[in-house]
């Protein structure tokens, strides 16, 4: 191999090479996919919410309920192994609803569970989930802090 | 005692060892592969009755290296060192393998490569005459590869098509100075020639192309072995990668003909262990990987071939990616390494 | 008619987490990260608020729909205070987060984690 120009054009030129080789994933019926899943599941949610505004909640209060539901079906069927099988078809379909959120914290706890509830299970619940809410966290409480400036001056 | 080094990077064996035991264990889902019936013990439950992962992977290897010592003739006493490795951090499954056994041990890492480096070792001992009997093997298991180098296993993300499925596998060999055992064996299979491998990076980061990232060094393995032994590579009936995948066998044989080879000799004397061992309506897209993967094909099919004389001259090259569980976080690319062991059916 | 919207809305939020997911090496913690930020943002820009509006559940129950509430109750808060500001993201959430705490926890320590048989 010749090793005498850039090695960065080299690495990306191989890249580009390697690339020819690599199966493409079928585009199209992935997001098909992704659509329909992603869509029945708010569907699904608003119908819910609906239904609970019937009974005489709030909007809001009807919101919250909607979103734990959601979170506590993903977290179980992660427990019982099922939601990676479904993830799997459906891929973006179900983890960018909140219900890959709550996956994505039960998942790593699961797996650490022979290093013990505390070191094993609590630190490592936050492997994926942590980055989320840390950056969605503070991103929005800088948010508020601007709005305050903006608003008191 | 003559100086055994040819070339650049190869070495000649004088004493030729001898293979003289093999023994592995493989998953459940590399049981129901094309290869199931090769192999000694199928799994039906990845955790073998074990509490974790780390430990079942331990109890693989263990199991696989008895095997490899009963298959010898010998015992456990009788044995000089234990070369081994696998892909979890500070050896964990080999070091807990060798806990148990009470025999002097030797660690290695050469993350999928280990399976020949391990070989390669044991066979450089017996020939300098440092050990009568080394017992090497590998082992890996997808569930704690997979946990410590990807995502977690029940988190619900889809593989991308060059994804490749680490294998849950272990294999080991016994390596003598003779055939001691007295067990009058028809084929003796001998070591004859070795080449050390090169870390070679071709400049890939993405985790999930790891045959694009290692062909490279095998293709750099193979050409160097053929130059210092000035063969041919139809001089070998199989050449056989540890785990480059549908991909990266299409990227070597692509590369191979680049440098001049002949195409139609190398389609028909070069294979993948990393595509024998699965097949693809497994879905493990981009074919097998791991230690385990070129240490099972290698124990329980290649190996099997040779005893039957439909395999006479074998070169087995396993190939590793040198990557850690944070160089990919940091931007690094992913270093490529390939070693390759000659063996003989006498 | 309100079920179309969110189903539409909704649907394409997943497809864009589909390409990015596919066309990109980007991880999974990565476009988590990325949805939930830009909620964030969107809503700063009171960009967001229109396609919840139109979408519903369809806008809210996919993750940007997370940082949407994230800074709703940031800037609801900031008009009272800064305290206000400051605990107001967290409270606007906190049901959501107290329950996939909790009951992830829990249901990591009841389950077993299963070897894939795909």
């Amino acid at each position: 191999m010749n090793k005498k120009p850039d090695k960065k054009d080299i690495a990306k030129a191989y890249g580009k090479y390697a690339k020819g080789f690599t199966p493409r994933p079928n585009y199209v019926g992935n997001c098909l996919k992704a659509f329909f899943t992603g869509g029945a599941i708010c569907m699904i949610a608003l119908w819910y919410q609906n239904t609970l505004q019937d009974t005489g909640l709030s909007e809001k209060d009807a919101g919250i309920f909607v979103t734990v539901t959601l979170v506590v079906i993903a977290q179980l069927l992660t427990g019982l192994g099922v939601f990676d099988v479904i993830a799997k078809f459906a891929g973006a379909g179900v983890i960018v609803p909140i219900t890959g959120f709550a996956n994505s914290m039960v998942a790593p706890a699961l797996e650490y569970k022979r290093e013990g509830p505390v070191l094993g299970v609590g630190a490592n619940m936050f492997k994926v989930a942590g980055p989320v809410l840390v950056c969605g966290i503070s991103s929005a409480t800088i948010v508020g802090i601007i709005y305050w400036i903006i608003y008191r001056f | 005692m003559g100086y055994k080094k040819i070339g650049r990077q190869s070495v000649k064996f004088s004493q030729k060892p001898f293979i003289t035991g093999r023994g592995n264990i493989v998953g459940e889902k590399e049981g129901q592969g094309p290869l199931g019936k090769c192999f000694d013990t199928v799994l039906e439950d990845d955790m073998y009755g074990e509490k974790s992962w780390e430990k079942a992977e331990s109890k693989m290897l263990k199991g696989a290296m008895t095997k490899a010592v009963s298959r010898a003739g010998i015992t456990f006493r009788d044995v000089d060192v234990m070369l081994s490795g696998d892909l979890l951090n500070q050896l964990m499954s080999s070091s807990f393998t060798a806990r148990d056994m009470h025999i002097p041990f030797l660690g290695l890492y050469g993350a999928c490569s280990t399976m020949t480096e391990s070989l390669l070792i044991g066979c450089m001992l017996v020939d300098g005459g440092f050990a009568k009997h080394v017992l090497a093997g590998a082992s890996s298991h997808f569930c704690t590869a997979e946990r410590q180098f990807r995502m977690p296993v029940e988190h619900g993300n889809q593989r991308p098509p060059s994804a490749q499925w680490t294998a849950t596998a272990a294999g080991a060999v016994v390596v003598s100075s003779e055939d001691a055992a007295g067990l009058c064996r028809q084929v003796k299979i001998r070591a004859e020639s070795a080449t050390v491998g090169k870390v070679i990076d071709a400049g890939i980061k993405d985790a999930n192309q790891m045959g694009a990232a290692m062909a490279p060094a095998a293709v750099d393995t193979l050409l160097n072995h053929l130059e210092d032994t000035k063969r041919g590579i139809d001089y070998y009936d199989l050449v056989a990668t540890g785990d480059l995948g549908y991909i990266g066998k299409d990227i070597m044989m692509d590369l191979l003909s680049d440098a001049g080879l002949d195409k139609n000799k190398v389609f028909s004397h070069y294979d993948d262990c990393g595509t024998m061992i699965f097949t693809k309506e497994q879905d493990v897209h981009g074919g097998g990987s791991g230690c385990g993967c070129s240490a099972a094909v290698f124990t329980g099919h290649l190996l099997r071939q040779m005893e039957k004389k439909k395999i006479k001259r074998l070169l087995l090259m396993s190939t590793g990616a040198l990557l850690s569980t944070i160089s990919p976080l940091q931007g690094e690319s992913i270093p490529g390494i390939a070693h390759a062991v000659s063996l003989e059916v006498e | 008619m309100e079920y179309l919207w969110a189903f539409i809305i909704g649907g394409a939020i997943c497809v864009i987490g589909q390409i990015l997911m596919d066309t990109t090496t980007l991880t999974a913690p990565r476009i988590l990260v990325i949805f939930v930020v830009s909620g964030v943002i969107l809503q700063a820009f009171n960009l967001y608020e229109p396609i919840v509006e139109l979408g519903g559940n369809g806008a809210t129950v996919p993750l940007p729909g997370f940082g949407y509430s994230l800074a709703k109750g940031a800037m609801e808060g900031a008009k009272e205070g800064f305290l206000e500001a400051v605990t107001g993201p967290l409270k606007a959430t906190a049901a959501g987060i107290g329950i996939a705490l909790t009951f992830g926890y829990v249901a990591a320590l009841v389950f077993n984690p299963k070897s894939p048989k795909r």
